[in-house]
């Protein structure tokens, strides 16, 4: 039943991601990859929030918990995507913009991620202390 | 139609990632997130070649958009990166660097194949 849950949820992130690469893609007409850049930094800080602060308050069941961060977040966020596009701008002969583009995906995405454990966490050491007054 | 191949391939796709973590969690009691790794190099092989070997649209949607999209992920991996930092600096590079190198190392024989 598990896989199922995450399966439906991992549907709804594909497409979640599909509609925002095409808004972005639809005012964006430079070469460089800016959606899938986006749209990774934005499910990096959204799972490092989610299990530093949501999945922690004991309000949503294991199988949620799954489903969302495994599943919707998990295919709203796409590595394929990201190295098809590396070779693409090697290919069209812009190394400079591979580069760059492997340099933010790396760097940002990492610093993403902090950002949602840093307020994740400091949410939910606001939220216990409350509990205990 | 487009919105339905997208979601069929990416209910497989990351019922298929789900499902690699599930068994690599039952074969081996590793810290180190090779589950994630398989899923985004194997992934990011298979997005190169099929992006290089078909225009058909409706393939790009389901198997491309869908199945590779949400097979491979970002957000996992930048989870189990961050976990390693300050506490193990050579796991956490040598994910790093095994992620980007052979993931863009796949994307590239697939996409030249």
């Amino acid at each position: 039943m598990l896989y199922l849950y995450v399966g439906i949820a991992g549907a709804l992130g594909a497409l979640a991601r599909y509609g925002l690469g095409t808004a972005i893609g639809a005012v964006w007409t430079n070469t460089f990859p800016i959606g899938t850049l986006v749209i990774n930094l934005i499910g990096s800080f959204l799972l490092g929030w989610m299990t530093h602060f949501l999945f922690r308050t004991g309000k949503l069941t294991p199988q949620v918990v799954t489903a969302v961060g495994t599943g919707m977040i998990g295919s709203f966020t796409t590595f394929s995507t990201f190295s098809v596009e590396t070779i693409q701008l090697i290919d069209m002969g812009k190394a400079d913009q591979a580069i760059g583009y492997v340099l933010l995906s790396a760097g940002l995405g990492l610093y993403s991620s902090y950002l949602g454990y840093h307020f994740g966490t400091k949410r939910l050491r606001h939220q216990r202390g409350e509990e205990m007054t | 139609m487009t919105i339905l191949l997208i979601m069929a391939g990416a209910f497989l796709g990351a019922i298929a990632r789900f499902g690699v973590g599930q068994l690599m969690k039952a074969w081996s009691a590793s810290a180190f997130p090779w589950a994630t790794l398989f899923v985004n190099v194997s992934g990011s092989f298979g997005l190169g070649y099929l992006s290089s070997h078909t225009t058909y649209a409706s393939l790009l949607l389901f198997l491309g958009v869908g199945f590779f999209g949400s097979l491979t992920t970002f957000s996992t991996l930048k989870l189990e990166l961050m976990r390693f930092t300050s506490k193990d600096w050579f796991h956490f590079g040598m994910y790093l660097m095994a992620t980007y190198l052979f993931g863009l190392i796949a994307a590239y024989i697939g996409w030249h194949l």
